[in-house]
């Protein structure tokens, strides 16, 4: 492991963990000038974060110790997660241990670990947004396989830097396949992130929501780790995206510390212009009624097992 | 090993000491201290001693022997080779661990003497090992016939109850209908030598049609006993019948002995393989695996839905024994060996993650009496050792990283990810699209482990009753905390556990051994593409960052909690009845996957005084297949009915031409 | 893959958006949309046959995109919209299967056409034979999404979609149809519109309705 490797390593996790919340802050800013109206300050979510970390916790006299400890399962597995996603370099150590399919598992635990914790207070509300979550999940994990699939076939690798890699080194051209999994992974980064249109993650009426349901029970440090890995499970997809389609400036062992260097600016820049088009979705887009949400699933699913086959059959 | 006796010898004692313990319980019948202190111990120390012989005989070339049981003409002949071994280990680990919670579990008035149960189960152990070890279709069908008696007899243990019996006798129909399957399948196998033996039916050359037949036959037999669709309809009636370390047997280890059989015909009796016959396997194994699933999330009764849960994961065991067949049937030898090796893992797997979740089941129904999911909720408090070890065993089958059902699910995905060097076009294409399907149901393992694990353990109280709940006693914890380690210890190192698995590979297929990476702690296939899971440093991360979090948390922000009545958005009135049943978890599916059901409706009137909702949802293949093959069959025994008409005359008149006949035809 | 020509990668690039075409044309509920869909097709189409042309200098093919371009990116859909709006047909909610199986079943027949075209693809001399798998892709959805409809104006937005993979078709295996045969088709496709428009005219004025569920009530026993 080289010094060089393990600096990625490290910088990638720290930025992502620090960074996310930013990002967040910089979706809702698009949002409020497409809207017409006054955003609160990009670094809003920090202070957000803050305050609940400064107040006392509030539990509910029946929760168990898996309540307690699922947000730092969440939050554990998010900046795992981070650590693997080839966002500034592709000489990451951490990726011989945990390939894309391993990335796609540790998603699936945090899911689990979320509705576990809203099952455990027994409201309402808590067992809704359970089976709800589970129900984009189940449908949002396979396609998002099959998307790594079709990344996989075209780079001969499951391993995140390694398609990255692999990608960013092919003569730039039209691949059809690329292009069908590219919208199919817009669909799935919209319904994992509770974003419309399959959730609003600014609505507090319980009919409406999934995510948010599921956090209802939680208070103070927990409230701030979960919203925290919230916001850096959005910055995870979005990352996925630029190394799966856009995987163009990172650095890599060739390029060295400058290209370490030259990475973060690239990455600002790609995340700016995705939380822009991210913000425009949300703003051209109704939300869905839950059972429409299935459907919507079903299509990315099906476009990804599309790019697949027509991958098999052009070769492209 | 160097003892005087060989490792074959030694298996061969320890079967025949469970054996032997079984029969010691006829000594004092009515007495559950000796059999719950004693017998059942010791059987799990056999157990355990199987295991390490098993174990440590892999890699070494096979031994065989022949018995003086059996016929005059037909001695039993018994053989150990790599396949048998693991499948040996697995016998042994996990029936230890059951024995070791049976010893604590059952009890009186069950409907069984405590020593006629303690033979029954042994002798299962001992017909299940002998069914592993046997070298010729005599002695194999013996041994089948004996484990599918005694499970009968086990899961008929309350044979008191009407609907038990019900199942039993299911049970032990479909038991028959495929052991008429695999006796037929021996027969084709033979070839003309009319020789019984494995070694005659290894040697015989079978022409392709009729090596064809032999394998539809072994795929329908030995796939009515590992519950593939559509043969599987006795499953999800006899697991909740049986006690519950009878249905974890059943379920982690019978089931396998299935799969054992499958392997050991098609890749070891017959000499080549088709490809088509991996599609056909794998076909019925994605079939199985979806309808499984999609079953167990609608279900109401919690050892219904493990039941189901066991029909998916044996779906997916053949999904990965068909893959392996078409990548040996298309020459890709290397490919198979790796679907090989994901198969036999997800055996493991299997074997240890669904008994621990039956065990768990069953401390709950000892402790509330209940087994219906509406009636259970907020077990985590009363009985935290259950809820914790099941909820390893739940985020196993769900396939979570770093525990080992992810294990199985990743080198099975890698092996369809290489589908496409196929040379067939519409298998290269189809595969992965089974990947996809694959990848479906193991997201939908992860719904049903939610339901499952949050209706019994999590939320409040639906029955006053659970307020008294005791938790699990010490052989209870002892079993169920054993099959936890091992569910860690398999996902943690994969790497020796494959190291190990690859001699089977190589002595089915003919692959040089040492293809895998160096590395203990990396999981890394070493072919053309490069990929690899270190579960050891993930876990060992994900457990910093935690632990990071926790106490960076604790430092910079000091500060208190206090308990409170929960939130609920302000709703003062919560009770118990205001969180989500098992019904409404399993509403999603219902209404998705809706033309799979056979779902009837009850609704009340508007002016109905009581209201009553019901939803009944039912098997689509009973009902379209069994109930007419029931109807025709009984239709058929009316016909032949007719010839028994009580008249002496009419019995007469049979002789009489019958007499005529042979008369006509000799003269 | 790296080594095809500019021009080549595009026509893979239209091939799949065909299908994708293809596919939300199953799913759509909207005829207005679906008519829109229907130009898109042509537009594609007439893009295929300009890179086809330009790639082998075949003077017809020129003639043949002005055409298709004529008719099918204008012609059509105006004459389609102007129907919708006389008939007050503005939605097709509900059809014969649920969307979700539907989609599923247009999977497969997608694998299908796929596994069939490998064989034929070999034995085609063109350059973009590899297409052809996705026109007869094209195709057989169309023939689907016509099955799968229950009100006629989607119906005929299927069929004229079939007419479209089926050119697509002709022109990745033979490099577009000798103009006596394109003439051929497109005047069967005209004369089919012109026998449909009338039927339709025809079924609303005898159930006030054009939805083909009531045409089953023409049977002769119950």
């Amino acid at each position: 492991m080289t010094p060089l490797a393990a600096a990625t390593q490290l910088l990638e996790v720290l930025s992502a963990t620090l960074a996310a919340p930013m990002f967040l802050g910089w979706v809702n800013q698009c949002r409020a000038w497409l809207q017409n109206r006054r955003a609160p300050s990009v670094l809003q979510p920090y202070f957000g974060l803050r305050k609940l970390l400064h107040k006392d916790a509030v539990l509910a006299e029946n929760a168990s110790p898996l309540f307690r400890a699922a947000p730092y399962v969440v939050f554990g597995t998010m900046v795992v997660a981070a650590a693997i996603i080839p966002s500034m370099g592709t000489g990451l150590p951490m990726s011989t241990a945990a390939d894309g399919i391993a990335l796609v598992g540790l998603l699936a635990t945090a899911r689990m670990f979320l509705s576990l914790a809203a099952m455990d207070v027994g409201t309402a509300f808590g067992s809704l947004g359970a089976r709800r979550e589970m129900m984009v999940g189940f449908l949002a994990e396979p396609a998002l396989l099959m998307i790594l699939f079709v990344a996989a076939l075209l780079s001969s690798t499951t391993s995140l830097p390694l398609i990255a890699e692999g990608l960013s080194s092919h003569v730039l051209g039209v691949y059809p396949s690329l292009a069908f999994t590219a919208v199919a992974f817009v669909l799935v980064l919209l319904a994992e992130n509770a974003r419309i249109p399959i959730d609003n993650p600014s609505t507090h009426l319980e009919l409406t929501m999934i995510h948010e349901a599921m956090l209802l029970e939680y208070s103070a440090r927990h409230l701030a780790l979960m919203e925290w890995a919230a916001a850096l499970k959005l910055f995870n997809y979005a990352c996925i995206g630029f190394a799966l389609f856009l995987p163009w400036g990172a650095g890599n062992e060739a390029s060295g510390p400058l290209g370490l260097l030259l990475a973060v600016p690239l990455l600002a820049i790609k995340l700016v212009v995705a939380g822009a088009v991210l913000a425009l979705i949300e703003t051209l887009s109704a939300k869905l009624r839950v059972f429409r949400a299935p459907e919507f699933l079903a299509t990315a699913f099906l476009l990804a097992v599309l790019g697949l086959l027509v991958h098999l059959l052009l070769g492209a | 090993m160097n003892l005087p006796v060989s490792d074959l010898e030694a298996c061969l004692a320890l079967l025949a000491a469970w054996g032997g313990i079984g029969l010691a319980g006829l000594l004092r019948p009515r007495s559950l201290r000796f059999a719950g202190r004693t017998l059942f111990p010791l059987g799990a120390v056999c157990g355990v001693g199987l295991a390490i012989v098993a174990a440590g005989h892999l890699g070494q070339p096979p031994q065989s022997e022949v018995l003086p049981l059996g016929l005059p003409g037909m001695p039993f002949h018994i053989r150990l080779d790599a396949l048998s071994c693991v499948f040996l280990s697995l016998l042994g680990s996990v029936s230890a661990a059951i024995s070791v919670f049976s010893a604590g579990y059952f009890r009186q008035g069950e409907g069984t003497l405590p020593g006629l149960l303690c033979l029954e189960y042994h002798l299962f152990l001992a017909s299940m090992g002998m069914v592993l070890l046997a070298d010729d279709a005599y002695s194999f069908m013996v041994a089948w016939e004996t484990m599918a008696l005694s499970s009968y007899f086990l899961v008929t243990t309350q044979h008191r109850i009407p609907e038990i019996r019900a199942a039993g006798f299911l049970y032990l129909l479909i038991a028959h209908v495929g052991a008429l399957g695999i006796l037929l399948s021996f027969g084709v196998l033979q070839g003309g030598t009319w020789q019984f033996t494995f070694d005659a039916m290894r040697a015989a050359h079978l022409a392709p049609a009729w090596a064809s037949v032999a394998f539809c036959l072994a795929l329908f037999g030995f796939g009515a006993k590992a519950g593939l669709v559509p043969l599987h309809v006795w499953l999800p009636e006899a697991h909740p019948a049986a006690p519950s370390p009878v249905s974890a047997l059943m379920s982690g280890v019978m089931l396998k002995t299935a799969v054992y059989g499958v392997l050991r015909v098609t890749f070891d009796l017959l000499g080549s393989q088709q490809w088509w016959w991996g599609l056909v396997a794998l076909g019925l194994g994605l079939m199985s695996a979806f309808y499984g699933v999609i079953f167990a999330a609608v279900q109401t009764d919690m050892k219904r839905l493990l039941a189901w849960s066991s029909i998916e994961n044996v779906g997916i065991v053949f999904t990965g024994v068909g893959l392996t067949i078409v990548f040996k049937g298309a020459g890709l030898v290397p490919l198979a060996a790796l679907s090989l090796i994901a198969t036999l893992y997800h055996c493991l797997n299997h074997a240890y993650m669904k008994s621990l979740l039956f065990l768990g089941t069953g401390s709950v129904l000892h402790a509330t009496g209940e087994r219906n999911l509406g009636r259970l909720g907020g077990l985590i408090h009363r009985m935290p050792w259950v809820a914790w070890l099941t909820l390893v065993g739940a985020l196993a089958i769900a396939g979570l990283p770093p525990l080992n059902g992810f294990v199985s699910e990743w080198l099975l995905l890698q092996a369809f990810l290489f589908a496409g060097d196929v040379p067939h076009t519409f298998v290269n294409m189809l595969l992965p699209v089974g990947a996809a399907v694959v990848a479906l149901c193991t997201a939908l393992a992860g719904y049903v482990m939610v339901k499952f694990y949050g209706v019994i353990f999590l939320g409040q109280r639906r029955e006053a009753g659970l307020a008294t709940a005791k938790d699990a006693g010490v052989s209870e914890r002892l079993g169920m905390g054993a099959l936890a380690l091992g569910c860690l210890v398999l996902g943690l190192v994969p790497a020796q556990v494959i190291r190990l698995l690859d001699a089977v590979a190589h002595e089915l297929l003919q692959v040089p051994s040492g293809r895998w990476g160096s590395q203990w702690w990396l999981l890394a296939p070493a072919a053309a593409r490069q990929a690899s899971y270190g579960p050891l440093a993930l876990f060992a991360l994900l457990l910093l960052t935690m632990l990071l979090t926790v106490y960076g948390v604790r430092l910079l922000y000091r500060r208190r909690e206090r308990r409170s009545a929960p939130w609920d958005c302000g709703f003062a009135a919560l009770d118990a009845r205001m969180q989500d049943t098992a019904e409404g978890f399993g509403q999603p599916i219902r209404h998705i996957f809706e033309p799979f059901f056979r779902m009837s409706r009850q609704l009340p009137a508007p002016d109905d005084e009581h209201p009553v909702y019901r939803v009944t949802v039912g098997d689509r293949l009973w009902s379209v297949l069994y109930l007419p093959l029931a109807q025709a069959v009984h239709a058929t025994a009316n016909l032949v009915a007719r010839l028994q008409q009580g008249r002496i005359s009419t019995y007469l008149t049979y002789s009489f031409a019958t007499l005529l006949l042979l008369l006509a035809f000799v003269l | 893959m790296h080594s095809l020509s500019l021009d080549l990668q595009l026509l893979n690039a239209c091939a799949a958006l065909l299908l994708l075409l293809s596919f939300s044309m199953l799913a759509q509920r909207r005829t207005v949309t679906l008519v829109n869909l229907l130009a898109l097709q042509g537009a594609l189409l007439v893009g295929a046959t300009l890179i086809v042309a330009w790639r082998t200098g075949e003077a017809h093919l020129y003639l043949s995109a002005l055409l298709t371009l004529a008719l099918k990116v204008v012609g059509l859909p105006l004459l389609l919209h102007r129907l919708i709006r006389r008939m007050d047909v503005y939605w097709d909610t509900e059809p014969v299967i649920n969307p979700s199986a539907t989609m599923l079943i247009g999977l497969l027949v997608v694998v299908f056409s796929f596994g069939l075209a490998q064989p034929i693809s070999a034995l085609a001399s063109t350059a973009t034979r590899s297409t052809l798998g996705i026109a007869i892709a094209v195709i057989l959805l169309s023939f689907l999404a016509m099955i799968t409809r229950r009100k006629a104006m989607s119906q005929v937005v299927a069929f004229l979609s079939m007419e479209n993979g089926l050119f697509f078709g002709a022109m990745s295996a033979t490099y577009g149809m000798p103009m006596v045969v394109e003439l051929g088709v497109a005047l069967d496709v005209l004369v089919a519109m012109l026998v449909l428009g009338v039927f339709f005219f025809q079924i609303r004025e005898q159930f006030d309705s054009l939805d083909l569920y009531h045409l089953e009530t023409l049977k002769e026993r119950e």
